[in-house]
């Protein structure tokens, strides 16, 4: 069942013309309301200089981060059909036609090869601003293939996610990502390779309750929202106000659903630290799953 | 009996043939003939109604509060029926059934969510929402059947995963995730049928089946069109145009090849003749069954990892440069 359709040469977006703000543009904090450059931004590992919020950022933005330099981008030559010809106010492929333009990305995952500390990984990045990070096909697809190759080259897997969940306009297909994310990464298991699954803000729905909750370690940013339903769903259903700090990192943490939280700013020196613990004790003499 | 809208003009037939017989039954007059016309005249209307079901006409025959639940299809076709309760680490959930039983000589395990009859039972049952405890529960009927050798069958019928505090302290998104990764590898045939409503994670988290059916009037998406409407047009009134644009009822779901087939319904839908029903999905049960227990184990799981790793549909350039 190949279910895609090949086309000749296309026109593709440039997905590698990431746009970036200015360094000399100014920042406007939603949290403390106060205002910093891109540049102090950017260096602070794009948290906020005055309150220490986590800005959401893109998958270009922690490739920059976190690989040794260089990386390479992998799969983006698939790209999103519309199989059920979905139309509500919009029909999806204006919908895909605004975002890539609005974003300059192909789909709402980006699947980059490269090193971390020396350390070989290969990590599959969300981008929200995609549709809301929502899972169709597309990120199914990637994730399955990067999947492959961290099997086929015995490297260790990472997807850093944030996602609204579904991608509605891709119906049943988008559903079934769950089942197909989940399936592949028993194989992964199999194989005895690490996924690391580190969660940031937003990550709910479908995503959540697939490939984000299978980590062999899942850790978050702090403060991240992390739900299956989100907030506004679960104060509709019980009709009344929701506890502080519900379904963020640290109640997560704390209810037993993530190893640790990281900062940002710490988190190239621990994944360094874990692929090097893994590297010694894991990859090489794995057991086959039961 | 109770009748959608859709569905009225056979109402007022309904109550024609029971006033007719309550006369024949009198004994003043011979109703025999009359009777038998009506009977034709109602299947007549049926038909005609039943043969152009719109999407959304399906999604409301699929929440028909007669039409059968779980417990009513494992109690007609299974025998030595033992429920089997709790997740062995917080409580039983009440809207995820399942034990073990026989059908025809072979012990299966089957699950499935399970809503209320009246009232009282619907609020019981969670109005078939199940809670994380109810995944892990599912989760562990599954394993034992694993260890026996037992096929598992799930019968899928939720309007969602529970959307509550509680659900989410305990870990819904994991309980979910984990039943699909689980799933994926089990050493068992599983087969799965969705019997009323297939509402999102909620429905897939027992639901990563060998096989996959759907009964004739019931459907299967991402979201329901209610949901759908309200985030999409931002409004609820558009839940019929949302049932459309989803494709989800079961022809659309087997013409995308996510389903592997219907099961037919009685005329007038499975809750007109219940009985007849569970026969029918007995018949097709035992067929699947004696196909998918043919299949070695190893087999049985790469398919079953094939069959969903295929699913999606996407373009690929030829050239990755340009
Ligand atoms: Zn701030």
């Amino acid at each position: 069942m190949g279910w895609f359709k090949r086309l000749k040469e296309g026109i593709q977006t440039a997905t590698k013309n990431k746009k970036e703000a200015p360094d000399g543009l100014w920042y406007h904090c939603k949290e403390c309301k106060e205002a910093v450059t891109m540049k102090e931004l950017r260096t602070n590992f794009f948290k906020c200089p005055k309150c220490d919020i986590h800005v959401r950022i893109g998958s270009h933005d922690y490739f920059d981060l976190l690989f040794d330099g260089k990386f390479e981008i992998h799969f983006d030559e698939i790209l999103s059909a519309d199989p059920l010809e979905f139309k509500d106010v919009k029909t999806y492929p204006d919908r895909l036609i605004a975002a890539k333009k609005k974003t300059s990305l192909s789909d709402a995952i980006c699947v980059a090869t490269g090193k971390i500390k020396k350390k070989p990984i290969v990590i599959a990045a969300m981008d929200f601003s995609f549709i809301g990070g929502s899972m169709g096909s597309v990120v199914g697809e990637r994730i399955s293939r990067a999947i492959d190759l961290a099997i086929e080259t015995r490297t260790p897997f990472m997807i850093i996610s944030k996602s609204g969940g579904a991608r509605m306009m891709e119906a049943s297909y988008s559903l079934m990502q769950m089942a197909k994310t989940s399936v592949k990464l028993s194989q992964l298991a199999k194989a005895g390779i690490p996924y690391f699954s580190f969660l940031t803000d937003p990550t709910t729905g479908g995503v959540t309750a697939s490939f984000a909750m299978l980590g062999d370690l899942n850790f978050a940013e702090p403060n991240a929202l992390i739900a299956f339903a989100g907030p506004r769903v679960v104060k509709e259903t019980i009709k009344k106000d929701l506890p502080e700090g519900f379904q963020r990192s640290e109640f997560l943490l704390e209810h037993g659903f993530l190893d640790f939280i990281v900062d940002r700013s710490d988190l190239k020196d621990k994944l360094g630290e874990l692929l090097v613990l893994f590297d010694e004790s894991g990859v090489k003499q794995a057991s086959i799953a039961p | 009996m109770v009748f959608l809208e859709f569905e009225k003009p056979l109402e007022v037939l309904y109550e024609k043939l029971e006033k007719i017989k309550q006369v024949g039954a009198d004994g003043e007059i011979d109703v025999t003939d009359m009777v038998v016309n009506l009977e034709k005249r109602i299947a007549k209307r049926q038909k005609e109604i039943f043969t152009n079901l719109t999407p959304w006409q399906r999604v409301q025959l699929s929440r028909h509060p007669d039409r059968p639940y779980t417990l009513f299809y494992i109690n007609h076709i299974c025998k030595k029926f033992t429920e089997l309760h709790g997740d062995r680490k917080f409580k039983d959930d009440k809207a995820m059934v399942g034990g073990i039983g026989s059908i025809d000589g072979q012990t299966v395990v089957i699950i499935g969510q399970q809503k209320g009859t009246d009232t009282k039972m619907r609020q019981f049952r969670n109005f078939g929402m199940a809670n994380p405890e109810g995944y892990r529960k599912a989760l562990r009927l599954m394993k034992l059947a694993e260890r026996f050798g037992f096929p598992v069958i799930t019968l899928i019928d939720t309007p969602g995963a529970f959307p509550g505090i509680e659900a989410e302290e305990r870990g819904q998104a994991e309980a979910i995730a984990r039943n699909l990764f689980e799933m994926a590898q089990l050493k068992v045939p599983i087969l799965s049928y969705v019997i009323g409503e297939g509402a999102s994670g909620g429905a897939i988290g027992i639901g990563l089946g060998d096989r996959v059916f759907m009964l004739e009037n019931t459907w299967y998406s991402v979201i329901s069109p209610e949901n759908c409407s309200t985030i999409l047009w931002r409004n609820w009134d558009h839940k019929i145009d949302a049932a459309d644009a989803l494709k989800l009822t079961a022809n659309d779901m087997f013409k995308t090849g996510i389903v592997d087939g219907i099961v037919k319904e009685p005329m007038g839908g499975a809750h007109t003749k219940p009985e007849e029903m569970c026969k029918m999905l007995k018949r097709h049960i035992k067929k699947q069954l004696n196909e998918l227990m043919e299949i070695p184990t190893e087999q049985l799981i790469e398919q079953r990892i094939d069959k969903y790793a295929n699913i999606g549909v996407y373009e690929q350039l030829e050239t990755k440069e340009l």
